[in-house]
């Protein structure tokens, strides 16, 4: 929208996407150097510098990327701080975890039922899948949620349709009786505690607190090893991650960019100009929840196991922290923050980092680590409400924007989008 | 046994009048069973008991007692029997076995027999005892007689019973003793008139003991027959499939040899596999038998070869299934009898539940009130200053290890609980006011941020908890005043404990109302609460009011993890298992009033205990649809129950 300020008589001119957003050709540079690298040090495909479980490690990192992105379009941009994406994240998981675990069990199931005497049957082999999968739960019948998880087709579909579903309905729900701000924080984050209890039961058909297990075998992929599935999902999503931001760039930086973004610094007034701010604001956060849902759906593979405390509150909490450390309302820092930090934490918490020792006490990093993010997280918010990404502004020699008001990037947020300041500083 | 003995020397002394010659004495009856009584055995002790009650002698109960302590022998001379007491060295003294005189002293031990009732006889021997023992002048004897006898009812215990209770004087006990007589009654009456005037008393009666009485009286069994039963015994039709698996009701049909056994899946598919013939099965090649279609041809023609018993197919497992009706029948066989106890134990049940719903209801107060402790600092800081405080949680968790510390250095758990309420309040208050200070202050215009920036202090805060006192869970001990439960009946019954938080929520109730409608400083919060321009202009500092509502809000929430470490863990997680309740709680009841919280804690308490009534095995299940209510509960009042009017909900 900065084709407005600087033209602000007559329409804007039309320009390209990547004109509009600079930040792309940056983002996809570095996205494909970093991919290029990591193929060349790996163990299956260069010289094994990089172990497999860095690079699985690496590819999940690229996963919460996307979700961070989409819970950046769907807070920075849209000003709906949902606490829910972590479970729209989780059930993309879950719904391509049924069919991994389905197929690799059948699997199983056929070669151990191939060695008796009769031929087994369609119902032998899959009361013999139900008993495996569900024995840990004393379980031996397939619960109507595994209807279609002998197909990949129909629950790639799934990965799609259950957190859109979702999001749609919940959304409709919330924002047709607008609730906003704060109170819409709070119903997402029980929506998040409600689905994660209603998994953890054994009788969710979702196998209660064990979850899914065995993700990283793919089926009928056994002959390739680890390391090059690993690198196989890695390079799936970059691919997923780099899709994931040209859409949401195409997305902020149209008409419906600005009215999004509007809507975030107030409601009532676009509401007022015409617009359908619950039409509007529900395409965000069904559309982000979708792609939440496709990033789970590489997530978990490559994690290898999902079970109900992933999809916790807590986990959609981080996941604004990622965004909020970053920056929000610029792509390019929801990626910066969520790379950042979950590399961190688990250079950190994994014993990576080296202990300090302070004569009287020693700090251990597995202790302190949550000390240290709790208190810059704080001190972020504080002292530095732009995030990391702020600090691209200074290396650009940016000036920092003027604001009409004392108002944070919640209630009227960067006003040079609107244009030039009107009064100054208050 | 030392009462027993006591109990001997008492019946002595009252029996010390010489007995008449032409009464049979003790020793005549006991001498007419003489082997059974030295060499008791289940089976024959029997009949001397019930001479020996038969002979109404004074000194029964007394030689009961010492027999079944193994204290009476039998003198080698003559036969007779005596109480044995140890003499001097080795030696035994005889007393005589119905006054208990001293007969004989130091008798060697070769000279006697000791008569050794196994432990059946003794249990026989007790129960005989019970009678004598439930008009024993002694009420400790009475009530352990009385005990013993309700621990297993019996035909034979009716008259005993009946006879002791004019004699009582203890109206506890002699209510207890009705009551028995009746359950009694109930089960083993002679005639269907005492049976059913018994019953009619148990009507309404809600205790256990009493449901089981009922229960018994109309114990059924699984019968089937060709025609469907009528007339009163039939207790319910069972139908397969529905009331009762159908497989289950075949197998009682082929138990009772009338139907086939048909063969299981597996039996059939071992069947098959034992039959392999070259490659083969009933002529049909081994690869093909993949399907059940297939298989079970191959299983027709083993079984038309005679190999394998023959097929038993679902049609004629449905005709033999039609032919039949499966029934339950009371195993009480006088219609009004059986009516009688349907009508008592239907009355009971109506008792019972009305009971039960009085104990839930009990149950969602008890939660409400902890909810309301737990969600009114969050109201507070929430509605005044519109701050979303997600370390709320993580205040609850300082206050409980405020009181675990003070346990540490108090060891008086009253004086300890005691001392950490006020300091509980005084540290989290302090906590409060710096966080408000430090922290919020800078982000009131930014409700959003408030909340990243205090999730930020409550994960700062639940690590360093973790880093001080550890992972695992500390207690926080009640003192012993609160431990045990209030008991109304069977039915309703609430740990003392949970009654204590109620008062608690009461006084903070009282306390907060009054703070807030009649002191200055409740005016002035009030103010800056509806209108902070304007509450500035009229001389309120804004600043110094939003400082003591956020520690009073923090203050109070480290009471309530007092509270409510006093009956959960006290964890450095503790927190998290509120802060989501307590949110729903605020938003349900509305912000920034201490009605809507209190009416939202209710909404919620109320709830949730009524959805794991609906479902009480699993209260997982009970708060996920408690959470879904709640949310559709939001899109008819999105502002809460009690919600703001005017300018002030827009604040």
């Amino acid at each position: 929208m900065t084709a407005t300020v600087t033209a602000p008589a007559g329409a804007p001119p039309r320009r390209s996407l990547i004109a509009q957003n600079p930040s792309i050709l940056w983002f996809l540079a570095i996205l494909a150097t970093f991919c290029f690298g990591v193929t060349f040090l790996a163990e299956a495909t260069g010289t094994g510098a990089i172990s497999t479980s860095m690079v699985k490690t690496l590819g999940k990192t690229l996963c919460l990327c996307l979700v961070a992105l989409a819970m950046d379009v769907v807070w920075g941009y849209c000003g709906i701080l949902s606490l829910g994406h972590m479970a729209f994240f989780g059930l993309g998981g879950y719904a391509i975890g049924m069919w991994l675990m389905y197929a690799r069990t059948e699997i199983i199931v056929a070669q151990s039922l191939a060695e008796a005497t009769l031929p087994p049957t369609e119902a032998e082999i899959r009361d013999g899948i139900a008993t495996q999968i569900f024995g840990v739960v004393g379980g031996n019948e397939f619960p109507a949620v595994w209807a279609f998880a002998h197909s990949l087709p129909a629950q790639l579909a799934m990965v799609v349709l259950v957190p859109g579903l979702l999001a749609l309905v919940f959304g409709w729900l919330a924002f047709r009786s607008r609730v906003t701000g704060v109170y819409l924080s709070i119903l997402t984050q029980a929506m998040t505690l409600a689905l994660s209890l209603y998994l953890f039961q054994n009788d969710s058909g979702l196998r209660g607190n064990n979850g899914l297990s065995g993700l990283q075998n793919i089926p009928g992929l056994e002959s390739l090893g680890q390391d090059v599935i690993s690198i196989a999902f890695f390079w799936a999503s970059a691919l997923a991650l780099a899709l994931g931001y040209l859409l949401f760039a195409w997305i902020v930086s149209g008409k419906m960019g600005s009215v999004i973004r509007a809507i975030r610094d107030d409601e009532a007034r676009v509401r007022f100009l015409g617009y359908h701010v619950e039409s509007f604001k529900l395409v965000v956060f069904t559309l982000t929840a979708i792609v939440s849902g496709i990033a789970g759906a590489l997530y978990y593979p490559q994690a290898g196991i999902i079970n109900p405390a992933e999809l916790a509150p807590i986990a959609s909490i981080y996941l604004a922290v990622w965004v909020a450390i970053g920056g929000r309302g610029r792509l390019y820092g929801a990626v910066i923050g969520a790379a950042l930090v979950s590399l961190l934490s688990s250079w950190f918490t994994g014993g990576g980092a080296p202990d300090v020792d302070l004569g009287v006490y020693t700090v251990q990093w597995t202790d302190w680590w949550l000390v240290l993010l709790g208190v810059s997280f704080v001190l972020v918010t504080l002292f530095a409400p732009k995030g990391l990404g702020g600090l691209v502004d200074l290396i650009a020699e940016r000036r920092a924007p003027q604001r009409v008001g004392d108002y944070g990037p919640d209630k009227s947020a960067l006003r040079r989008e609107e244009g030039p300041p009107q009064g100054g500083e208050e | 046994m030392t009462r027993s003995r006591l109990f001997c020397a008492l019946i002595a002394l009252v029996l010390l009048l010489p007995v008449t010659a032409s009464a049979q004495t003790l020793q005549d009856v006991l001498q007419r069973h003489a082997a059974e009584v030295a060499d008791p055995g289940r089976r024959t002790v029997g009949p001397v008991i019930d001479d020996l009650v038969a002979s109404g002698l004074p000194g029964v109960p007394g030689f009961l007692s010492a027999w079944a302590d193994r204290s009476v022998v039998r003198r080698v001379e003559d036969g007779l029997f005596f109480v044995a007491r140890e003499g001097d060295g080795d030696t035994l003294a005889l007393l005589d076995i119905a006054t208990g005189q001293t007969v004989a002293e130091a008798v060697a031990e070769d000279a006697i027999e000791e008569v050794r009732p196994n432990g059946g006889v003794q249990r026989v021997i007790g129960t005989a005892l019970v009678q004598f023992q439930l008009s024993d002048p002694d009420i400790a004897v009475r009530r352990d007689a009385v005990q013993a006898l309700a621990r297993s009812l019996e035909p034979d215990q009716i008259a005993p019973l009946e006879r002791s209770i004019p004699g009582e004087d203890d109206p506890a006990l002699r209510a207890r003793k009705e009551q028995l007589l009746a359950y009694l009654q109930a089960r083993f009456g002679e005639t269907p008139q005492v049976r059913i005037a018994a019953l009619d008393s148990l009507a309404g009666d809600l205790s256990v003991e009493t449901r089981a009485v009922l229960n018994q009286v109309l114990a059924t069994e699984f019968r089937m027959a060709e025609a469907a039963p009528e007339g009163p015994r039939l207790a319910r039709l069972l139908v397969p499939g529905e009331d009762m698996p159908r497989a289950d009701a075949y197998a009682a049909l082929v138990e009772a040899g009338l139907a086939e056994p048909a063969p299981t899946p597996a039996e059939m598919k071992a069947a098959l596999e034992a039959n392999i013939v070259e490659g083969r099965v009933g002529g049909i090649p081994v690869a093909q038998l993949f399907t059940d279609a297939a298989r079970a041809r191959a299983y027709a023609a083993l079984a038309e070869a005679g190999t394998v018993p023959p097929l038993v197919t679902e049609a004629q497992i449905d005709a033999s299934l039609a032919a039949h009706t499966f029934f339950e029948e009371y195993i009480e066989t006088d219609a009004d009898v059986i009516a009688a106890a349907a009508r008592a134990l239907a009355s009971t049940q109506t008792t019972v539940a009305v009971n039960q719903a009085f104990d839930l209801g009990l149950d969602a107060l008890s939660l409400a009130s902890i909810y309301f402790l737990a969600a009114i600092g969050l109201a507070i800081t929430f509605g005044v200053m519109g701050v979303i405080n997600m370390a709320h949680g993580e205040f609850i968790m300082m206050g409980a290890y405020t009181g675990y510390v003070v346990q540490l250095v108090v060891p008086d758990y009253t004086l300890s609980l005691l001392i950490a309420l006020p300091l509980a309040f005084a540290v989290t208050f302090g906590a409060g006011v710096a966080m408000e200070r430090l922290v919020i202050r800078w982000l009131y215009h930014r409700p959003l941020e408030t909340l990243l920036a205090t999730f930020g202090i409550s994960i700062l805060l639940q690590q360093l908890a973790k880093n001080v006192f550890g992972t695992q869970a500390r207690p926080l001990t009640a003192p012993g005043w609160l431990d045990g439960s209030l008991v109304f009946n069977d039915v309703v019954a609430i740990s003392y404990i949970r009654v204590a938080i109620f008062v608690l929520a009461l006084i903070f109730l009282a306390v907060l109302l009054y703070v807030l409608n009649r002191t200055r400083l409740g005016l002035e919060v009030r103010a800056v609460t509806q209108n902070p321009g304007m509450a500035a202009s009229m001389g309120i500092d804004p600043d110094r009011i939003n400082m003591l509502t956020f520690g009073l809000g923090s203050g109070i929430a480290g009471v309530a993890g007092v509270a409510i470490g006093l009956y959960a863990q006290v964890t450095s997680e503790m927190g998290q298992a509120y802060i989501v309740q307590s949110f729903m709680t605020v938003v349900v009841g509305g912000v920034g009033n201490v009605w809507g919280t209190l009416a939202g804690a209710g909404l919620i308490g109320l709830s949730q205990k009524g959805i794991e009534w609906l479902n009480p095995a699993n209260t997982l299940a009970a708060q996920t649809y408690m959470i879904l209510l709640v949310i559709l509960f939001i899109q008819f009042r999105p502002r809460g129950i009690v919600a703001l009017k005017g300018r002030a909900a827009e604040a």
